[in-house]
């Protein structure tokens, strides 16, 4: 009875394995419900108290922390992607001095431990006495962000067939034309996508931000930090918002994109 | 000239002493050149030649190392791409993949802010029969239609000065004659200039007015398709265009009218008019359909040289014509072409024939036999055959 073995064991494997991974986020979700108090570790009966008042525990640290995730994020997202895609574009397009060195140093953020580089990082901002605050962070996020981003949109540089740009330039179009309505609308896709990569890898880096927050508190340090006297409900809202936020956004482009796909097969 | 207006017909260009460096090799050396405005001007010769970086020189992409580009008289040089009177058609067509094709075409009208780019564009796409394809992505588009919109998009700008990079490279055997008569036909409606450049002899015989060969950065010889293919100057053109049955001998006798070559002991006449060379060793030809095939020995007594006798090494039929491969003793390899006009061969492989053409239809080429290095073109007979037969296969398979 090969076959039925087959038939089963797959889908009670995978069944399995995707149990195994929820788990901690369906607990997480559950007890984002969970009536608390100080510590939210025993269930306590259900309540929509920790939702509604997300706020308005300890001060607001909670949100405050959060916010501070946010605009982190933001920032150093827009900073590398933007930094990141120009790189990606000169190490492609032109031959220069140092160019294979450049690239290759791109790389080292990417290979070297979180550990070290937090710590080095830490190291250079005592020395040079820049006090450690946001703005250490952003630029922290933004160096490591940039590797990311300049493999991404690099990738989608080499791809784009430069007889493109230059038929822009055939067409009329100066330098200037050519990028905002060629080059750049083609390399958009890769320069979403890398600016995602960067916001989730910022939004979560613990180690790195913990060498030079100062006394900054971001949402992964926040639950850090209270994970040894209880982490509150309201850190569990906030994460399952996040959670379910991004499954929407996911399930929304998926069916779009399908939609999209369907109506140009029915045109073509 | 402006940009902002449209050109009322072709501009002519000239080249003067055109200069390309790339580092580790010359592209181009001293070419001067000038095209007739509203000619069809076809620039031919083997990948490598710098046919094709002349084109981007032209349209601005690539910048001369020394030398003058002139559109209608107007000094271009120094002027960027977008700046010049030119639009270029280019190989892999490079149609915007994130446009349709109206906005496609539009392209060069909305950069150039020419009133009502929509009606134009519309116009141009009715022109290439692909009107009502409009809304519709590139690449949703077969290939014949691409390249008519790459097209379109073009002429739309109406320039004074139309490039184009073998755009007809990547079409089907069928597909490829059609566009040829097609793009003659805008040619003539339209009245710009073309510069067409294409390593497809054919190609640019049916659809030139005027064809440069062009080999090793340099022009071989330039002139109407017939004129060059009736009366090669070198032994690269003899070879490219078409082929040629080449011999190299002495001038024995000159009179008024003709010279006699020496080759391997048997005497052939050129005309004096018909003749590059008049003194000296020189290398003389004749096109293989010019030759008639004889299986005893003719009795001319003047008027037609005769070579022979000589053995049939192979024979292949392909349809219209039969192409004979005869070995002449002391001469080498001639090969005939020969019309099909009854059936079956004329002569059979290891028959004894002689080999005949009328004294006119020769010619005697420009090169120096001793100057070997120019004598000997890039690509051989030989070479150039395997490398059409290889094409055609692999067009017949695309087809």
């Amino acid at each position: 009875m090969k076959l039925s073995l087959g038939k089963w064991l797959l889908p009670v494997y995978s069944g399995l394995a995707l149990l195994f991974l929820m788990i901690p986020i369906g607990y997480t979700f559950v007890y984002s419900f969970n009536d608390s108090l100080k510590s939210n570790i025993t269930w306590r009966g259900f309540t929509f108290d920790k939702w509604l008042n997300v706020c308005n525990v300890q001060n607001g640290a909670v949100c405050q922390a959060f916010g501070n995730s946010l605009f982190i994020g933001a920032v150093a997202t827009v900073a590398a992607t933007t930094l990141g895609t120009m790189i990606a574009i000169a190490i492609v397009r032109y031959r220069f001095k140092f160019r294979s060195q450049t690239s290759l140093l791109l790389f080292l953020p990417m290979a070297t431990p979180e550990v070290v580089l937090g710590a080095g990082l830490a190291a250079q901002f005592l020395s040079l006495g820049v006090p450690k605050d946001m703005l250490t962070i952003i630029l922290a996020h933004t160096m490591f962000c940039i590797s990311f981003v300049v493999v991404t949109v690099k990738a989608r540089v080499a791809s784009l067939d430069p007889a493109l740009e230059e038929a822009g330039r055939d067409l009329y179009g100066s330098a200037w034309q050519v990028f905002a309505r060629i080059t750049f609308p083609l390399l958009l896709p890769g320069i979403l996508a890398a600016a995602l990569l960067s916001f989730a890898l910022s939004f979560d880096d613990f180690i790195i931000t913990n060498f030079n927050s100062g006394a900054v508190t971001t949402f992964p340090k926040y639950i850090y930090i209270s994970a040894a006297r209880g982490i509150p409900a309201e850190a569990n809202v906030l994460a399952s918002a996040v959670f379910i936020l991004a499954l929407v956004v996911v399930v929304t482009v998926q069916v779009s994109g399908a939609a999209k796909a369907r109506r140009l097969a029915k045109l073509s | 000239m402006t940009i902002g207006a449209f050109a009322d017909r072709g501009a002519d260009l000239q080249l003067v002493g055109i200069e390309k460096r790339f580092p580790g090799f010359t592209a181009i050396e001293n070419l001067n050149l000038t095209i007739p405005a509203g000619s069809f001007f076809a620039l031919l010769g083997p990948s490598g030649c710098g046919k094709t970086t002349t084109l981007r020189l032209v349209a601005g992409l690539e910048e001369p190392t020394g030398g003058r580009i002139l559109i209608g008289g107007a000094d271009v040089t120094n002027q960027k791409s977008f700046q010049r009177p030119v639009n270029t058609v280019f190989q892999s067509y490079a149609l915007f993949p994130h446009m349709t094709v109206l906005e496609n075409v539009a392209f060069g009208l909305r950069r150039r802010k020419i009133g009502d780019p929509v009606a134009k564009a519309h116009e141009a796409l009715l022109l290439v029969e692909l009107d009502h394809l409009a809304h519709r992505r590139p690449q949703q588009l077969s290939g014949g239609q691409q390249q008519r919109v790459a097209l379109a998009r073009a002429i739309v700008n109406r320039p004074a000065l139309l490039l184009l990079d073998e755009p007809l490279g990547a079409l089907d055997l069928k597909l490829r004659r059609q566009m040829q008569l097609e793009l003659k036909t805008i040619q003539e409606e339209v009245g710009l200039t073309f510069l067409h450049v294409t390593h497809d002899q054919e190609e640019a015989m049916t659809m030139a007015d005027i064809i440069a060969v062009m080999n090793k950065g340099r022009i071989e010889q330039m002139g109407e398709p017939q004129q060059l293919y009736e009366l090669p100057k070198t032994a690269f053109v003899a070879n490219f265009l078409g082929q040629s049955n080449l011999f190299t001998g002495p001038v024995v006798s000159t009179t008024g009218t003709a010279i006699a070559v020496d080759v391997s002991g048997q005497k052939i006449v050129v005309p004096l008019e018909r003749a590059h060379r008049v003194s000296g060793a020189v290398t003389i030809g004749v096109r293989p359909e010019k030759l008639t095939l004889h299986d005893v020995a003719p009795t001319y007594s003047d008027g037609r040289n005769v070579l022979g006798p000589g053995r049939v090494i192979d024979v292949s039929f392909s349809g219209v014509s039969t192409q004979y491969l005869v070995a002449v003793p002391g001469i080498g390899t001639l090969v005939v072409f020969a019309q099909n006009m009854a059936f079956g061969p004329a002569a059979h492989v290891g028959a004894e024939v002689w080999l005949s053409w009328n004294v006119n239809h020769g010619f005697g080429l420009d090169d120096d036999p001793t100057d070997a290095p120019r004598f000997e073109a890039d690509l051989d007979t030989k070479t150039i055959a395997q490398q059409r037969r290889s094409s055609l296969i692999t067009e017949f398979e695309e087809a």
